[in-house]
């Protein structure tokens, strides 16, 4: 049998309905993790064939953080496949600092100093540049706008980590505002 | 509350993750620490900036409608509907009904063909499935070949080209035996079925997607070729003019 029966043409349209209006989110959370392009869009779209697969998997409530947690999957894939990376996401140790010296310590710099708007662009860099478990975290709450709750599922860690992982995320980020700012 | 303690549950505040309890606590800490309060300050000043949509990419149109392609439609089953109910018309001649079943018929053993590929395809992917003659080297595939089907199939190694070769196969459509000539694009599988008399011959290439992997069916020196993967599909495309190039070269020179 080539196509769907009449019940599945059903699921295909329930699917579209509730799925494809997420694609901006599934992209987005993509083109942060693996940092290119056309990956971004091979995962995107494996991720909602995969959705589609396994729809009927789904067990109602929002959609958005089983799209992501599809997303994530078909993303470490990726990563065991580019080989270097390979179980980073798990076993990154939250301690870890970043090897290029790009951030300070948070308590080094000044709190008081108000950050200037940097562009967007700028900005995207700056978050692509953090460590994997970070950058994941901070995507998720910032820009996918997910609950504690909803990314320890997604990533299997516990909420107490998650939260230590954002505000670790955070620090990094803002340090590396204020050296983009003294740079420029 | 410890000033340790606080560094941490603020980004809960600020993410409105907090009881009111522990969101009472941090701001009574913030109120005598000077360091605490100038930290909250700093995180919901970052959190501002980062807020407003501006960071989020949007998807290409081209993925958007690569997806919505790939998942099935309702337009092949209007289509059926419509040939039954020309079928069942009552003014239709006995030659037009005639040919209009033939249609039907032919295009569900074409239907048949593409789901059995599919299925191929997907016994391939699983362990130990996807060859039985393991080889990037097409003079070690192509004569695994003899004897086993009735043609010899163009085993073309494209891997200068992108694609590696990865073995090959013999698989069963539509009750013939077929000869499937494996390659690799990144982490996708291109199955390459090749056989005589495997649907109709085609004036030039056809490409769809079937319950979500593209195929390319085209026709080549007698021979039908279809090749199934979930490469997208501009790049099966780009695998199917390499090989058809090839494959033409090899016949002139």
């Amino acid at each position: 049998m080539a196509y769907e029966g009449g019940g599945d043409r059903g699921k295909a349209e329930r699917f579209r309905s509730a799925a494809l209006p997420y694609l901006d989110d599934v992209y987005t959370l993509a083109r942060y993790l693996l940092r290119n392009t056309a990956d971004a869009e091979d995962a995107a779209q494996e991720c909602y064939l995969r959705a589609f697969r396994h729809f009927e998997t789904f067990r109602g409530g929002p959609i958005k953080p089983w799209l992501l947690a599809i997303l994530r999957n078909v993303c470490r894939a990726e990563y065991a496949r580019r080989g270097a990376l390979a179980g980073m996401l798990d076993s990154l140790d939250d301690t870890q600092q970043t090897a290029e010296g790009l951030w300070d310590e948070a308590g080094h710099s000044p709190e008081t100093e108000t950050l200037q708007r940097l562009d967007s662009e700028a900005m995207q860099r700056l978050i692509t540049q953090l460590p994997d478990a970070f950058r994941e975290a901070i995507v998720l709450r910032e820009i996918n706008d997910l609950s504690y709750r909803e990314i320890a599922d997604i990533t299997g860690a516990p909420v107490g980590t998650v939260m230590s992982r954002l505000a670790r995320a955070r620090a990094m980020l803002r340090a590396a505002w204020l050296a983009e700012e003294n740079r420029s | 509350m410890t000033c340790d303690e606080a560094e941490v549950l603020l980004h809960a505040l600020i993410d409105n993750e907090l009881d009111a309890g522990h969101a009472r606590d941090i701001e009574a800490h913030a109120a005598q620490c000077a360091r605490c309060d100038s930290q909250l300050a700093a995180y919901r000043d970052l959190r501002h900036s980062l807020q407003g949509g501006s960071l989020r990419y949007t998807a290409p149109a081209s993925l958007r409608r690569s997806i919505d392609r790939a998942v099935p439609s309702p337009a092949m089953a209007n289509r059926r509907t419509l040939l039954k109910g020309f079928a069942a018309g009552s003014l239709m001649s006995a030659a037009a009904a005639a040919s209009v079943a033939f249609m039907v018929v032919r295009e569900d053993r074409d239907q048949r063909i593409l789901g059995e590929a599919i299925s191929a395809h997907l016994r391939s992917l699983q362990a130990d499935h996807l060859t039985d003659v393991l080889s990037t080297d097409q003079h070690t595939v192509k004569p695994w070949f003899n004897g086993r089907i009735d043609l010899a199939p163009p085993v073309i190694d494209l891997t200068a080209q992108g694609f590696t070769l990865v073995g090959g196969r013999l698989d069963f459509i539509d009750g013939k035996p077929v000869a499937v000539i494996v390659y690799r694009r990144r982490v996708h599988v291109i199955n390459l079925f090749v056989a005589q008399g495997l649907g109709p011959a085609l004036p030039g290439p056809r490409t769809e997607i079937v319950q979500g992997f593209n195929m390319r069916r085209w026709s080549e020196q007698g021979l039908n070729l279809l090749a199934v993967s979930d490469l997208n599909s501009e790049e099966l495309e780009e695998f199917g003019t390499k090989f058809e190039r090839a494959f033409r070269a090899t016949r002139s020179g």
